[in-house]
């Protein structure tokens, strides 16, 4: 039970650790600056919010483990994130949908995981929910601009779609270790709501596509090495510096 | 539309003579139309006008300026409006608008003895 909640704790630490990795890559090349900001805050949001389950988990784990060692020293085998929110940024509009299909699945995701019997991991998913609330608002409205804007903005988010829509399956299949709240029952809801937007958005709501699945249990896409070279350059390079 | 602007720095003197560089830009049709912030802070009573920002929306531009001025906590209410909608007085104007009321001072409610009992005036 204990190694079960260890590994649901690292799940969600790990997926929104490496979408705050994903987001703050833009940091200084956002399409305008006041997006960059807030690109950039959300990212700083899911680094947050990853930091309470990490140090919950070394709490879990006990021994000498500490947040750093959980983010910086595990291997890639050993990450247990969503295959979504590992996928490349591409353009401001795959950074947008990626988002979106995350917040979506995190809003509701959340609002179970805050009535969880396991009151730390109630605790700090209530405290994030807000911070979600608001993820969940700015992308959804990035996708109506852009799913109904211009020619090329729709184009272009169509090609997003093609490309992330496979990662979404994942969300709602349930790994031995996620016990703590019936995934499975999220998945019509998520649907209905990414239905509406699209709608709103004239976007095609995809059918019959293959799911890709394998990162709750630790088995990546090929992009997952190369996030995790440049985040652990440097406590790998010069082991237990501090700064 | 070709516009010229003049870029002026801290100190430069706004003089035809000065040195400040100009440089032509494209009047730019597709770009986000600029928009004047005003935010409450927890403390004040009224809404400060605090910057500006470009947003595509009046919607987009409350969100802009919730992440980036009230990112450290500065404010609990936020008002924009598109800049286009902003008259100013011209400075150029500064004489007649605003020096008659230099020698004035009867205006100012100085004049009068308060009563000990009346507080906060």
């Amino acid at each position: 039970m204990e190694n079960k909640l260890i590994d649901h704790i690292l799940h969600l630490a790990d997926t929104t650790l490496i979408l705050a990795q994903r987001n703050a890559e833009w940091c200084g090349h956002g399409p305008i600056l006041e997006q960059d900001i807030a690109i950039t805050n959300i990212s700083l949001d899911l680094l947050g919010q990853s930091r309470n389950f990490y140090q919950y988990a070394a709490i879990l784990i006990g021994g000498d483990t500490d947040e750093d060692k959980l983010a910086y020293l595990r291997k890639e085998r050993e990450f247990k994130n969503l295959l979504l929110v590992e996928q490349p940024n591409g353009d401001w509009g795959q950074t947008i949908l990626r988002q979106y299909f995350f917040s979506q699945y995190q809003y509701l995701l959340f609002e179970k995981l805050q009535n969880s019997k396991d009151e730390q991991l109630a605790a700090i998913s209530a405290k994030a929910l807000k911070e979600i609330k608001y993820h969940l608002r700015w992308s959804s409205e990035w996708v109506v601009r852009l799913g109904d804007g211009t020619g090329e903005s729709r184009s272009r988010m169509l090609k997003a779609i093609d490309e992330l829509w496979r990662y979404t399956g994942e969300m709602f299949v349930p790994a031995a270790y996620e016990t703590a709240v019936d995934i499975i029952s999220l998945k019509n809801e998520w649907e209905q709501k990414v239905k509406t937007i699209f709608e709103e958005s004239s976007l095609p709501l995809p059918e019959n596509v293959f799911m890709q699945t394998g990162g709750k249990q630790g088995v990546h896409t090929e992009h997952l090495g190369y996030i995790l070279a440049e985040l652990q350059y440097v406590q790998r390079a010069y082991p237990n510096s501090t700064w | 539309m070709n516009i010229q602007i003049r870029k002026f720095y801290y100190g430069d003197i706004p003089e035809e003579k000065s040195s400040a560089s100009t440089y032509k830009t494209e009047h730019d049709t597709t770009a986000w139309p600029l928009w004047e912030i005003f935010i409450r802070s927890k403390q004040g009573l009224d809404h400060k006008h605090v910057g500006s920002l470009h947003a595509a929306d009046a919607q987009m531009a409350i969100e802009n300026a919730r992440d980036v001025y009230t990112r450290r906590q500065e404010g609990v209410s936020i008002w924009v409006v598109e800049s286009k909608y902003i008259t100013a007085s011209n400075p150029e104007e500064a004489g007649e608008l605003y020096e008659p009321a230099v020698d004035k001072i009867y205006r100012h409610p100085t004049f009068y003895n308060l009563p000990d009992e009346v507080n906060h005036m």
